[in-house]
């Protein structure tokens, strides 16, 4: 598998970690907040079909990025930076 | 002249084929001599010297002998070299000939010719499918001690060597625009058309020669023979610089996004590679584009007695006659469906080999197939079949039946049989795409291919030559212009006319001797039936049931006529029945080859600090963390035991001096105005309020609330801090970091960088650490008890070295930590060395730095364990609640606030001899070993030189309110029960005064 990191180029998917759902977190105050972190936490979503996750590119630039990706072919769509585009 | 004699007569041709009569190559075949010509496989060789019988089959030990000239070949396998260089299971067909090649046959005892293990053919009623689950149910306990061993003595394969292989193998990637698979017809062609377009093209190939079918064929391309246009299609691709021709080379995985795998055996052919050269290369090739042109795999027909060597694939007897100049036999008989194997027979005729018969399934036969083969005195039967065949070890006699019902027998030593031809999808199949059937090829084709890849010629169905040469051209034009390259035209070579008309016919109905379907795994025609009668009908079933397919072939030659032969039992279409999907390998890969050069030491990174030499020099015995190489201990002259060297250093440190290599602790740099803010939100504890010149302990949770890291961060600057961490979660601790300023808190200005490598840092601990500093530092810093009081900081230029001094302590002595630019890592410990030698400087290990650290209580990665929370590790306090941190909420579920989780405490032996031992669990005293009795584990021990007794830490229920009780450390694994007493985990200097020196 391979990913296109926005700052490297293409790149061999063994140069990433991967993490998980990209779903933003909750925030962490709130009436909620426990239940809704241990939800992100722990029940991630795993649908089949188009999905975002975060990666992290540890063998290369260290940028975490949001990566679309179909679950059921691995085929991937597209990747940005997790932060937002470098201003 | 004897029987035995005849039947080992030489059999080449005086003339022909693609092997170089001048260069004759000695090998043993079972530790026979004979010879080959260069150019040979193994296989060709063997039965130029009229070797039939290579073989023992994997159940019943049956005779076997050469079935096909490819990869697909599933009966030749035989072990090859000898000693380190053995290996076992590699085909016949396959095996480039060398000199002094020697080969062994296989699954035999005591000899090929005279098997014990052939009683497994008589038993076999016993051995059908399904045999393993039926047959040893009873009694459980016997399967493991006779079962299993006897039956993976008596069936099995060939034999790996024991011994550590001496060949080195290498890894290497490669990026191309278009990957042509296969160097046959339709690979040649794409490969020419995408690489007159200037793409970049790699053309991957199993054979050592390119060219497939055309080699083995007698055809004619463009006025030429099918292996001169080969041959000089190879020419102009070599010529090509934009091409890569990789010849010996099996892609043998598909992957995702246009990744393939493949092996290059590099010097297989070799009796030892030559020097620095691997012995096979594994290529990981990323390629915009791929042409999957791997032909199509003939297939054999079920009937009885299609196993005895002597039995032949149609096209396998073509390539051994064509390109090696063998005839496989001295009589021979053709049993077919389709035009193609009476090739077969006109090619053996125009060399001088008899054939007694075309024994032809189809009522309706093309007539000028029927009129040639009268022209030249063929008898040919339409509508006939064989029944059966006859002899011991090799063949002797066919029984055909014809259409009326008459059955006679036909002496030969040759049948040369064919069913027809699949599409070899094999490699397509190996993302999930499934092929379907189509009646009209009577064959799977693929009609979504995955992403990227383009199948072309026999592989797509394409049989005809002219078809396959235009389909290939095509496809590599279209995928060099997808990849972005400049298509031109050319002329198209012309292919002779050929007959291609096949009928589908599986396995003869009327055959009543054991008909094998999967010869490899010894799967007749029987066991199909059983399977469908015990209602195993669905392929993936049917597969797992009888084992059909799931040897080391795959089952290239057999799934098929299985899959056939189940619909027609169970009055199904083909459609219906369906097909199973590969996995790659598509041929065994050696794990040698996957492993590359990381074995032995070089299977991972070995990182040394810049002290190491220094260290080794003091006689240093090392010890592993994570990839660096501590110093564990500095042995003396004299001194036997590690623990009278360990405790020593730690009375020398605690006495005097001592210095200790931590180089090896994460240091990360943290920058920009919102540092302070962003380590706020990292660690449990306030860092935004450390004011600059100071240094502070740290606690780190994971989101869900457990511990993830300690160490400290110091403060240089309001935006400048820089952070320790664990030597094991260096780069854990990174991920954490960078995801919490990235993806959780992007609006913060910060910046982290890794500096572990870039400084050397050394602590100095013990009462006479200021006294070395001072000499050694001189005045380039002031370390007053004033200027660099307990848990500050200072930079400084030390001879234009800017150097950075932490006074932190591990060890609970005055102590500091000096930190260099690492290329002044080995100058500055030598220098540290010197300038203490007087003050009685030791150096000291990881084991003395533990030992320490447990008579302080301090907590290191055996308690972080990654299942304690801060409060267990009695650090709960230093959460801060005026401020958000990673973990806090999480931190505050029930299961991980519960105040009776076991906690930290301290343990010593209630009998002050005895020793204590990590991984125990605590039990009250009397209570039964039972989990429900469990109270929480021994983490940490080690033999205090202070106190003259083991001291250990540990997590136990309720534990700082059972200061004072006595509990049982129990070890059921080590056999071991000793009463402890719980204590506060801090055994040394409690108060502290050492500190502050």
């Amino acid at each position: 598998m391979r990913i296109e990191c926005p700052f490297c180029g293409p790149r061999d998917a063994s140069e990433f970690a991967y993490y998980g759902d990209a779903k933003r977190r909750p925030e962490t105050s709130g009436s909620d907040v426990s239940r809704q972190l241990y939800e992100a936490v722990y029940l991630r979503d795993n649908p089949a079909g188009r999905h975002e996750d975060l990666w992290y590119h540890g063998g290369g630039c260290r940028s975490w990025l949001r990566v679309t990706r179909d679950t059921r072919t691995h085929e991937i769509f597209g990747a940005t930076f997790a932060a937002g585009e470098p201003s | 002249m004897s029987a035995a004699a005849s039947y080992m007569k030489p059999r080449r041709l005086p003339k022909g084929g693609l092997i170089d009569r001048s260069r004759p190559l000695n090998f043993t075949f079972d530790g026979e001599r004979y010879h080959g010509y260069a150019g040979d496989t193994l296989a060709s060789a063997l039965l130029g010297n009229g070797i039939k019988l290579v073989g023992r089959s994997f159940k019943y030990h049956r005779p076997r002998g050469i079935l096909t000239a490819g990869s697909e070949e599933p009966n030749a396998l035989v072990e090859l070299r000898s000693g380190a260089r053995r290996e076992p299971n590699t085909r016949a067909t396959i095996v480039e000939l060398f000199d002094g090649l020697e080969a062994q046959s296989q699954n035999r005892w005591p000899s090929l010719k005279f098997d014990v293990g052939a009683v497994n053919s008589v038993l076999s009623p016993f051995f059908a499918a399904g045999f393993y689950y039926k047959t040893f149910m009873w009694p459980a306990s016997f399967w493991e001690r006779v079962y299993e061993p006897a039956i993976r003595r008596a069936a099995g394969l060939g034999r790996a060597s024991p011994e550590a292989d001496p060949d080195i193998y290498e890894k290497l990637y490669a990026f191309c625009d278009v990957l042509v698979i296969g160097g046959g017809a339709a690979g040649l062609a794409a490969a020419l058309s995408a690489g007159r377009s200037g793409a970049r093209v790699i053309l991957c190939d199993e054979d050592y020669v390119l060219g497939g079918r055309l080699n083995g064929d007698n055809r004619e391309i463009g006025g030429e023979s099918g292996s001169a246009w080969a041959h000089h299609a190879s020419l102009s691709l070599d010529a090509l610089s934009n091409v890569r021709v990789l010849r010996r080379t099996t892609v043998f995985g598909v992957y995702d996004g246009g990744t393939y795998g493949a092996v290059e055996r590099v010097s297989d052919h070799l009796l030892v590679p030559a020097s620095h050269q691997p012995r096979q290369r594994l290529w990981k090739i990323v390629a915009k584009r791929a042409v999957l042109a791997t032909g199509a795999i003939e297939r054999h027909i079920v009937f009885g007695g299609n196993d005895r060597p002597g039995v032949m694939m149609a096209s396998a007897v073509r390539t051994y006659l064509n390109r090696f100049a063998v005839p496989a036999g001295r009589r021979a008989a053709i049993f077919t469906g389709c035009d193609d194997a009476w090739a077969t027979a006109f090619d053996l005729l125009g060399s001088g080999i008899p054939v007694e018969i075309i024994i032809d399934m189809r009522t309706e036969i093309d007539s000028r197939l029927t009129e040639k083969a009268s022209r030249l005195g063929i008898r040919t039967v339409a509508g006939a079949r064989v029944l059966t065949t006859r002899g011991s070890q090799d063949l002797k006699t066919i029984s055909v039946r014809t259409a009326d019902g008459q059955t006679s027998d036909i002496e030969v030593d040759l049948l040369a049989m064919s069913g027809g031809w699949t599409p070899n999808l094999a490699l397509a199949t190996h993302l999930g795409s499934r092929p379907s059937w189509s009646d009209t090829l009577a064959g799977f084709v693929l009609n979504t291919p995955p992403r990227g890849m383009t199948v072309a010629g026999a592989a797509q169905g394409s049989f005809a030559l002219a078809d396959t040469l235009r389909e290939g051209d095509a496809a590599g034009a279209a995928a060099a212009e997808a990849a972005g390259g400049a298509v031109q035209n050319h002329p198209l070579p012309q292919a002779d006319d050929e007959h291609i008309s096949s009928k589908p016919f599986w396995y003869v109905a009327e055959s009543r001797s054991k008909a094998f379907v999967d010869f490899q795994h010894d799967v007749t025609s029987n066991d199909i039936a059983l399977a469908a009668r015990e209602g195993f009908q669905s392929v993936e079933l049917l597969k797992r049931y009888t084992t059909l397919g799931m040897a080391t072939d795959q089952g290239k030659t057999s799934n098929i006529n299985g899959h056939a032969l189940m619909a027609q039992i169970t009055g199904r279409r083909m459609s219906q029945v369906g097909t199973t999907v590969f996995r790659p390998p598509y041929t065994p890969v050696a794990i040698g080859a996957l492993a590359g050069h990381h074995r032995g030491p070089a299977f991972k990174p070995t990182r040394l600090t810049a002290g190491h030499r220094w260290a080794e020099e003091c006689g240093a015995t090392f010890v592993e963390a994570g990839q660096w190489l501590r110093a564990q201990w500095f042995a003396r002259p004299g001194e036997t035991h590690w623990l009278t060297t360990v405790s020593r250093e730690v009375r020398e440190v605690r006495g005097k001096i001592g210095v200790c290599d931590v180089s090896t602790l994460g240091k990360i740099d943290v920058q920009g105005n919102d540092a302070g803010a962003f380590l706020d939100r990292v660690y449990v504890n306030m860092f935004s309020t450390l004011p600059i010149g100071k240094v502070r302990y740290g606690l780190m949770l994971r989101e869900d609330g457990l511990v993830m890291d300690d160490g400290t961060a110091a403060r240089f600057a309001a935006d400048h801090y820089v952070v320790s961490t664990t030597t094991a979660n260096a780069g854990k601790v990174m991920q954490h970091l960078e995801h919490a300023r990235q993806v959780l808190r992007p609006e913060l200005d910060v910046q982290l960088v890794s500096v572990t490598e870039q400084w050397s840092q050394y602590s100095i601990a013990g009462p006479h650490s200021r006294l070395l500093l001072a000499r050694l530092l001189g005045d380039a810093a002031d370390i007053s008890d004033t200027a660099l009081p307990y848990l500050g900081c200072i930079e400084f230029s030390w001879c234009n070295v800017p150097a950075r001094l932490f006074r932190v302590s591990f060890s609970g002595e005055l102590a500091y930590e000096l930190a260099v630019p690492a290329q002044f890592g080995d100058a500055t410990i030598r220098a540290m060395m010197e300038a203490g030698r007087e003050l009685g400087i030791v150096p000291y290990g990881t084991e003395a730095l533990g030992v320490m650290r447990i008579e302080k209580g301090h907590v290191a990665s055996n308690e972080l364990n990654g299942m304690t929370t801060a409060t267990d590790l009695g650090l709960g306090r230093m959460m801060s609640r005026k401020k958000d941190f990673i973990g806090r909420v999480l931190a505050m579920r029930p299961g991980l606030a519960d105040p009776e989780r076991p906690a930290l405490i301290g343990i010593k032996p209630a009998a002050r001899t005895a020793r204590l031992h990590a991984g125990a669990h605590f039990l009250a005293v009397g209570a039964k070993p039972n989990m429900g009795n469990d109270q929480g584990y021994v983490t940490s021990v080690a033999f205090s030189p202070m106190l003259e007794h083991w001291i250990g830490l540990g997590l136990i229920k309720n534990g700082p309110a059972r200061i004072g009780e006595i509990v049982r450390a129990y070890d059921p694994v080590r056999n071991r029960d000793t009463e402890v007493e719980i204590v506060s985990p801090i055994f040394f200097d409690p108060e502290g005064t050492r500190l502050h020196g």
